[in-house]
């Protein structure tokens, strides 16, 4: 089975502090990680390559240091790794992302055929949601999304099945391959890098694919010309005047969760137990 | 009870300070660049953080168990030995013909660090087992290598070092252990060896013991001590598991700290006599010792700096969520302690000695790959000089220091820093032993004033100090009133210690009682002097990262400030101690021994 696991890299949001004083966000030394959401579908892909052998191609499209983050999924076992970087990319939507994404694959599939393709769910810097759909719409592959396991795949009979998060519960969906997956979030555990793997992800070619390697022809399609998407504003929005408060009880016995709260709710307001003592009853 | 490693300061260490990018062009090395490097250093993290840290707690509280001579690990700690050791970290330092991964002891060092940090008594285990490794690398017959090298370096068993007697502990001359040769080339060994950390667990399906004992006919003293190997479970020739070895765990001790790692009473020849192996010749067994020594040494050094860590993380983290008091300078608002300037003073105490200590580990690191691998024979003995200083330093120094940083992490926390629940509590109680196992303080003390300094006539010393005044050059270019005055009491400094192994050196050979009653505050004073070397050079560094506009603007600003605060507050403290050494000895000596 050959497997594309699309990932990106992004700034990694929880080590971007606010300064105490000054109130703004500090960027500075902020790492470079795997999307955080993508590593939930590498991780299903190399269990199902564990299951039942074959191979997984983790593909970005990005900036050159972008290769950091394909390395990083090589040390968990992924095969092969393929940066798609040109500066003709630069300044893309979700839709010029996902056109340039389906040409590398369609690309990829030329020389070893692709039966299953995962991005995950979103992205922790964009939170689009749409490249994933995006690609499969132009791959023409069956679309599976908020996918939390890949239940059975079926190689011979080329079918799959899978759980998918719904609102109100868990659906059951099969459908034929090829076929992409977005996964969710929190459905598996990223394995740990082995040393093998660390030393040979360090040692692998990462290919490099511009523009014409990726099978790129029609520039108005890619980049900035090929993203409509224009942003019109960016703005912070208002802080709610309510607010709310977690109160962390001490043991799960109903008993003790309303004692809690009884407690906390008495202390806040000192005054409140006269109050209902002068209640008249 | 989280804990993170310190990536951030410890490549700043590895680059600026440890040179971590000449390294790569050592020959052996050339596998080991940046990538690797750094792929390694974010596994060990998430391994250290994720699998090792939630686990400390745990073994504190549940301890290892000893029934009916087994011994039963905390709960979860076999699992992740077992996963340690099949992501292949168990072998990241050894020899690639065993199975290693021949990594450099610097980079190992940042990862032995982590285990330690995350968790003391989880690292206990592979540390030995290295041990017991170098040990068998450094003697072993082609046939002991083939038959445990493997199975050691991947995790699969285990090994132990059998050094302590109840009579023999900083003296191992004591040794009393009997190995009677059995006529086939093997030996039967009797007696009891104490105090032996993972002697017994339920990790692996065998465990291989490096033993010293004494043959019949061997002279006393030093000189009649042999090195033997005894497995738990006799391997035969194919390689498979034979007979239960003649080797009993009698008991676990209690502990004031490290509840996970079982430390334990191991008898010998109880069914008449354990079948053992000598390593090497006969009567050689301590001067072996002495050539390992420097490795577990260091690694028990890293000890110190390790608790020192993770003390400093947790007392941060209540600094800043602990409301109490207002701003000393006025207003109403109750604030954090971290206002308070007492609390900021601890705080930075504990990070500016953390920095100096990794610095100064790290650079000592370093200077192994050199003495081990450049290929200049010069360039070998001078780094090999070096490291054999500096061992004591970084043994003795960092563990006392990993105490000191300890127990300011208690007292950050006030009252709750007394209650176990906290967890501070627990590193306060784990960092105690670091002064005392694999030679206690006043044996680094022996060592550094007897064959560091006292043989040499004080020439090693002397090299070093020329090598910290050359810094001066590079220190005086530079401008700001923190570089002045680390420049100003880093000479200083600098100047104490030269007067402090001086004074060691010249009457070493005339008056030993005094000398040896300052070499505990010699070996702290050369500790603060080469932290606050070290955290010049990284200040030097930093400042000439941010002209250069290269990294991140708040970590360098730190740095800077953190080594200024080491400069004023630590390394100020040199004069004093050189003074205690120079003229301290007598004092101690004075009293009659009767009037304790
Ligand atoms: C938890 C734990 C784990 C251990 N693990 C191992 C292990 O795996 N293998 C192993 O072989 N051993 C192990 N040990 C033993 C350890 O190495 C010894 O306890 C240590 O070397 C000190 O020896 P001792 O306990 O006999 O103390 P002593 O030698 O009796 O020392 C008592 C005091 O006297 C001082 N002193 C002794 N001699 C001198 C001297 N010549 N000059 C100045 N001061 C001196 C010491 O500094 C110390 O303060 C372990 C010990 C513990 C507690
Ligand atoms: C075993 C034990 C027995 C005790 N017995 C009693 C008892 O019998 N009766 C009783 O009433 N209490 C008792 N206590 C409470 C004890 O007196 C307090 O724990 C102690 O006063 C410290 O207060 P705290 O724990 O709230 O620490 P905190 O006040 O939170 O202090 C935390 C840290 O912040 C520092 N800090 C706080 N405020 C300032 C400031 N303004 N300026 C500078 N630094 C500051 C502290 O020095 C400390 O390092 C006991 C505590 C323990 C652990």
């Amino acid at each position: 089975m050959h497997i594309v696991v699309c990932i990106k890299q992004v700034p990694d949001s929880a080590q971007i502090r606010v300064h105490p004083v000054t109130n703004t966000i500090m960027r500075q030394g902020v790492p470079a990680i795997v999307n955080p959401y993508d590593l939930f579908a590498l991780e299903e892909a190399l269990r199902l390559k564990d299951r039942h052998g074959g191979r997984v191609t983790v593909l970005t499209m990005g900036p050159p240091q972008a290769e950091d983050a394909l390395r990083k999924c090589l040390t968990f076992g992924a095969d092969e790794a393929i940066l798609v970087t040109d500066r003709a990319f630069a300044g893309a939507d979700t839709l010029a992302t996902s056109y340039a994404l389906a040409a590398a694959i369609r690309n990829i599939d030329r020389d070893a055929a692709v039966d299953l393709v995962f991005t995950g769910k979103q992205t922790i810097d964009g939170d689009t949601a749409q490249v994933g759909p995006g690609i499969a719409k132009r791959l023409d592959l069956q679309l599976l999304t908020y996918v939390s396991r890949v239940e059975q795949v079926d190689i011979a009979q080329r079918r799959l099945r899978v759980q998918r998060r719904a609102e109100g519960g868990v659906q059951v969906l099969e459908t034929r391959l090829p076929c992409l997956i977005t996964m969710l979030e929190g459905t598996n555990e990223m394995r740990f890098a082995s040393m093998d793997n660390m030393f040979r992800a360090a040692r692998c070619a990462v290919r490099i694919w511009d523009r014409e390697a990726a099978g790129i022809s029609d520039v108005s399609k890619i980049g900035l010309k090929g993203s409509p998407t224009v942003v019109s504003k960016v703005f912070a929005p208002q802080a709610r005047a309510r607010r709310a408060e977690l109160i962390e009880a001490e043991g799960d016995a109903p008993r003790d969760l309303a004692l809690t709260l009884i407690n906390k709710l008495f202390t806040r307001n000192p005054k409140l137990r006269d109050a209902i003592v002068a209640q008249p009853s | 009870m989280s804990y993170r490693a310190p990536l951030q300061d410890m490549r700043f260490v590895m680059q600026e300070l440890a040179g971590l990018d000449r390294l790569a062009s050592l020959p052996g090395f050339g596998d080991t660049g940046g990538e690797v490097v750094d792929a390694v250093l974010d596994e060990a993290d998430r391994f250290a953080s994720d699998i090792l840290a939630p686990l400390n707690r745990i073994g504190d509280t549940e301890r290892a168990r000893w029934q009916d001579g087994v011994v039963t690990t905390p709960p979860g700690f076999r699992d992740a030995y077992l996963r340690f050791a099949e992501n292949g970290w168990n072998g990241i330092g050894c020899d690639p013909e065993y199975g290693g991964q021949g990594m450099p002891k610097l980079v190992t060092t940042a990862v032995y660090e982590m285990w330690k940090a995350a968790n003391l008594s989880f690292s206990l285990c592979p540390m030995l087992t290295s041990g017991a490794i170098e040990a068998l690398m450094l003697r072993g017959s082609d046939a002991q290598k083939q038959m445990y090298l493997h199975n050691m370096v991947s995790g699969k068993w285990t090994g132990t070092m059998n050094l302590t007697e109840s009579q023999a502990g900083s003296d191992l001359a004591a040794v009393r252990t009997r190995a009677v040769p059995a006529g086939d080339g093997s030996y039967r060994l009797t007696g009891q060896k104490i105090f032996i950390t993972y002697g017994e667990h339920d990790y692996t399906e065998n465990i291989i013991h490096l033993v010293l004992a004494r043959t019949p006919d061997a002279p006393e003293g030093v000189k009649g001590i042999s090195l033997f190997v005894a497995p738990k479970f006799l391997v035969r020739a194919d390689g498979s598991l034979g007979a239960r070895n003649d080797i009993r765990c009698l008991s676990i001790e209690h502990k004031l700290g490290i509840h996970g790692s079982p430390t334990c009473v191991l008898s010998y020849g109880e069914q008449g006599g354990a079948t053992a192996y000598l390593v090497g010749e006969e009567n050689r067994g301590l001067e072996y010792m002495f050539i390992m020594m420097n490795a577990a040494r260091f690694a028990v050094g890293l000890e110190g700096l390790a608790i020192a860590e993770r003390a400093y993380q947790k007392a941060v983290q209540y600094a800043r969520e602990r409301i109490q008091g207002t701003d000393i300078a006025g207003g109403k608002d109750k604030v954090a302690i971290v206002r308070h300037p007492d609390v900021r003073r601890m705080l930075m105490r504990m990070k500016a000695q953390t920095e100096a200590m990794r610095a100064v580990a790290y650079v000592v690191a370093s200077a192994q790959d050199a003495a081990s691998r450049h290929p200049d024979a010069g360039e070998r003995a001078r780094n090999q000089a070096f490291v054999d200083l500096m061992i004591p330093i970084v043994k003795g120094w960092s563990t006392e220091t990993g105490n000191e940083v300890a127990s300011l992490g208690v007292q950050v926390h006030g009252g709750m820093g007394f209650i176990e629940e906290t967890g501070t509590a627990q590193f306060f109680r784990d960092a105690r032993i670091t002064t005392i196992y694999e030679g206690t303080t006043a044996i680094q003390a022996n060592d550094l004033i007897g064959r560091k300094i006292g043989r040499d006539g004080g020439r090693a010393l002397a090299a070093l100090v020329q090598e910290m005044r050359a810094l001066d050059v590079d220190l005086a270019t530079l401008t700001g009133a923190d570089a002045q005055r680390m420049r100003a009491l880093l000479a200083r400094g600098v100047a104490a210690l030269e007067r402090g192994g001086r004074h060691v050196a010249e009457q070493y050979g005339k008056n030993i009682r005094a000398v040896a009653a300052g070499s505990v505050p010699l070996l702290q004073l050369m500790g603060v002097v080469c932290g606050g070397w070290q955290m010049a050079r990284a200040l030097l560094a930093a400042q000439r990262r941010l002209a250069a506009d290269g990294g991140d603007r708040g970590f360098l600003h730190a740095k800077i400030a953190t080594a200024r605060f080491y400069a004023d507050h630590v390394l100020v403290g040199a004069e004093a101690l050189a003074e205690t050494v120079i003229d301290g000895g007598d004092a101690v000596l004075a009293m009659d021994e009767a009037a304790f």
